[in-house]
């Protein structure tokens, strides 16, 4: 085949992969860029690209996305902002409730609720984006950064998280994710998998938050029982930011130093992660220990997994109720990895961690932290079956090679 | 000229028998693509105080709040089409219908000074939400997908209040009207509506004769003797279970305000907030039975900060009646152990 026939098939296929009508259109920073960004996302089309000027968008309300396969394409996470200090309404910075989005390279900073928003929003790509709340830790900060919720099959890649009042990254009641290649610092809860269903989160830097990693399941929410988590080669490290969730979030009661964090979820591996500098612990189990009206939930972690982790110096000031005590019997420090001991040594984690691991022997969900009869847990040899790694659709791989 | 004048008062004949869609365009309310001003559909007679005849004018037992806005609400149905319902008193409506609501406040001359006109309109595809914005010399309205505000000051209970009153652009209509990701009306229940026209009711009654065996809801207000605990349902339902509803805006909450709720922390008794984030406002129940105080569903009505006010959308004011209702309610549940 000659060099002319080889470019006109080239330009062939390319035409054949790109939607016929596909445009982009070109919105830059400027007078009514609210109305005219707004407008933009709601004339796109399937297919479209929205891309974001150079330069910083002052905005005054809400944006929201409602149409499939749409890229919504900045110049770059400091080259684009999306300004909400000014913002008068509406519960986060950008709401997305279509499938196959893609947001990429472009910032949020100062939206007076969460920072993005995606609810029901399959195959959604987060890429290369910074959501900030540019006064550094505050309660009357945003409560999450980055929040996919309700959806199936979502990446989030390369993206940075600043003072969120909640969780930096936050993917609730959710099925087939993936968090990776991402920084969360000073906020909560750094990344929060919660009632999710098969997530890997790997490769992020949790640094400087309350808790790093969280991977909750509450009850009275209509997706429940979340289990298949995978957290590895992580950094987690100096989770010192003293909590400043306002009071009544689940996120409120996270000990200040807290590194990994897992409650009443099943069937989570915590491996190969570098954790350390957290004061009260770097990896703690836990049963959901508050009172609930639900007869389908299950208040209790189980088969749990913790294996080839790297440990530094953790536990030398345990925040939470009874913890100093527990400490004071155990030479001033509390262990790097503790259970409370929710349902019984059934269901206690599996450790094989060089490190000091205890049972705080509360079975029962009910009682009290004061109360605890703390024996160490044995080091395991034999590694559990591992769970499947997430493969998401090739699409959105695609999307971030 | 003299011929002319008797073909006029025949054509004037014609028009008022015919339930008088005269000026209505049915080819703008079935268009794939939306008319930029809201002229092009003919609902109005030049200006929003003059509506067309062949609208049917009605009026809801609890309406949504809307900052205290007068809200003018009309139903256009296509020539000789016809209403059904649900079980539930849902009118559903034709291809070709069109909903029609105008919000404003009282001018200085007593008149109603028409901000925007909201159309859900009927479309072979689906229902479509559009806004139109009111131009400052009342003579037409212009589409504004995206959205806009408008300052606006008005009197209540003798105080005046400057708001930024917000007109939504269309996908923020579709997050209050959606059911399970698609648009849908939500006002239209025969058990909230009347119809102040004369023959409205009968007109309609006729369509779907089943209509007459459901019983109206409760006034929000306390019109006739309805009992606290109805008031507040109602309220919710209207205020609230558009989107906490469980193929609502809100579904991932697990706190139920439609009605369907079917145990105590669904409707939000001793439900522990899930995602408020800064909005629990140091709570930590959001509802506190007996203790309105340390209720969430509270602080956020009474909030007007984004970041914590609920509803999310359309209110910068807090409304002190819905919220002395709300109080009571939950005052008067008896305290449990939380």
């Amino acid at each position: 085949m000659r060099m002319r026939d080889l470019i006109f098939a080239g330009a062939a296929m390319s035409a054949l992969v790109q939607p016929a009508f596909a445009k982009t259109i070109l919105v830059a920073p400027g007078e009514r860029a609210q109305e005219r960004l707004q407008e933009a996302l709601i004339s796109a089309e399937p297919g479209d690209i929205v891309e974001l000027g150079t330069g910083r968008f002052a905005l005054t309300d809400g944006l929201s996305l409602d149409v499939d396969r749409v890229t919504v394409k900045g110049q770059g996470g400091l080259e684009t902002t999306l300004d909400f200090a000014g913002q008068q309404g509406a519960g986060e910075g950008l709401l997305v409730t279509s499938d196959d989005v893609v947001l990429r390279e472009f910032a949020i900073e100062n939206s007076k609720g969460d920072g993005i928003k995606s609810k029901g929003a399959d195959r959604i790509v987060y890429h290369k984006l910074r959501v900030e709340w540019t006064g550094g830790p505050k309660a009357s900060n945003g409560a999450y950064g980055i929040y996919p919720v309700e959806s199936r099959d979502v990446l989030i890649d390369s993206v940075f998280v600043r003072g969120a009042s909640d969780a930096g990254i936050y993917v609730g009641q959710s099925r087939n994710i993936i968090v990776r290649n991402s920084t969360v610092v000073e906020n909560v809860a750094g990344i929060e998998i919660e009632n999710s269903i098969d997530a890997d989160v790997h490769d992020n830097i949790a640094a400087h938050n309350t808790g790093g990693v969280l991977v909750f399941d509450l009850p009275n929410l209509p997706q429940m029982g979340g289990h298949n988590v995978r957290i590895f080669g992580n950094i987690i490290v100096d989770n010192m930011t003293q909590n400043f969730a306002p009071k009544g979030n689940i996120v409120a009661n996270v000990p200040t130093g807290t590194g990994i964090m897992v409650m009443a979820n099943r069937k989570v591996e915590i491996f190969d992660n570098v954790i350390g500098e957290n004061g009260t612990t770097n990896i703690m189990v836990v049963g959901y220990r508050f009172p609930y009206q639900d007869v389908q939930y299950d208040p209790t972690p189980r088969d749990v997994v913790i294996w080839d982790n790297q440990h530094s110096r953790a536990g030398w000031a345990p925040q939470f109720r009874g913890g100093t005590e527990i400490a004071a019997t155990m030479g001033g420090n509390f262990p790097a990895i503790f259970w409370d001991g929710a349902g019984g040594p059934d269901l206690r984690p599996i450790i094989q961690d060089d490190v000091m691991a205890l049972s705080l022997g509360l079975t029962d969900i009910n009682a009290d932290t004061a109360a605890a009869q703390p024996v160490p847990l044995k080091r395991s040899e034999l590694r559990p079956a591992s769970l499947p790694a997430i493969i998401l659709p090739e699409s959105m791989e695609a999307v971030v090679r | 000229m003299r011929l002319i004048l008797p073909f006029l008062a025949c054509f004037a004949l014609a028009v008022a028998t015919s339930a008088a869609s005269d000026t209505i365009s049915e080819d703008a309310v079935m268009a794939s693509a939306h008319p930029s001003k809201l002229s092009e559909f003919g609902f109005f007679n030049g200006e929003a105080a003059n509506p067309s005849e062949g609208l049917i004018p009605y009026e809801l037992r609890t309406p949504l709040f809307s900052d205290y806005a007068t809200k003018q609400r009309f139903i256009y149905l296509p020539e000789g089409a016809s209403i059904t319902a649900g079980v539930d008193g849902q009118l559903i409506f034709p291809v070709g219908t069109a909903l029609i609501k105008s919000f404003g406040y009282p001018g200085a001359s007593g008149t109603l000074d028409v901000i925007e006109t909201r159309l859900l309109v009927h479309k072979a595809s689906g229902w479509v939400a559009l806004p139109y914005v009111w131009r400052t010399d009342g003579t037409d309205a212009d589409l504004r997908l995206g959205g806009t505000r408008v300052p606006i000051t008005f009197q209540h209970s003798g105080t005046t209040a400057s708001i930024s009153y917000s007109v939504p652009n269309k996908n923020q209509c579709k997050q209050c009207h959606s059911a399970a990701g698609d648009i849908t009306p939500i006002g239209p229940v025969w058990q909230n509506m009347e119809f102040p026209r004369k023959g409205d009711l009968q007109r309609i009654s006729k369509m779907v004769p089943t209509l007459k065996r459901l019983k109206p809801f409760a006034r929000w207000d306390g019109g006739g003797d309805a009992e606290l605990n109805d008031r507040a349902m109602q309220y919710l339902k209207i205020n609230c279970g558009h989107c906490h509803a469980s193929k609502g805006s809100a579904s991932n909450s697990g706190l139920f305000l439609d009605g369907s709720a079917q145990d105590s922390a669904s409707l939000g008794i001793g439900k522990r907030p899930v995602a408020a984030g800064r909005a629990s406002g140091d709570l930590d129940f959001i509802i506190a039975p007996g203790r309105p105080d340390q209720s969430i569903l509270i602080t956020r009505m009474e909030s007007t900060d984004p970041g914590i006010a609920m509803p999310e959308l359309g209110r910068s004011t807090v409304h002190t009646e819905g919220v002395n209702l709300l109080r009571a309610w939950i005052a008067a549940m008896p305290p449990n152990t939380y």
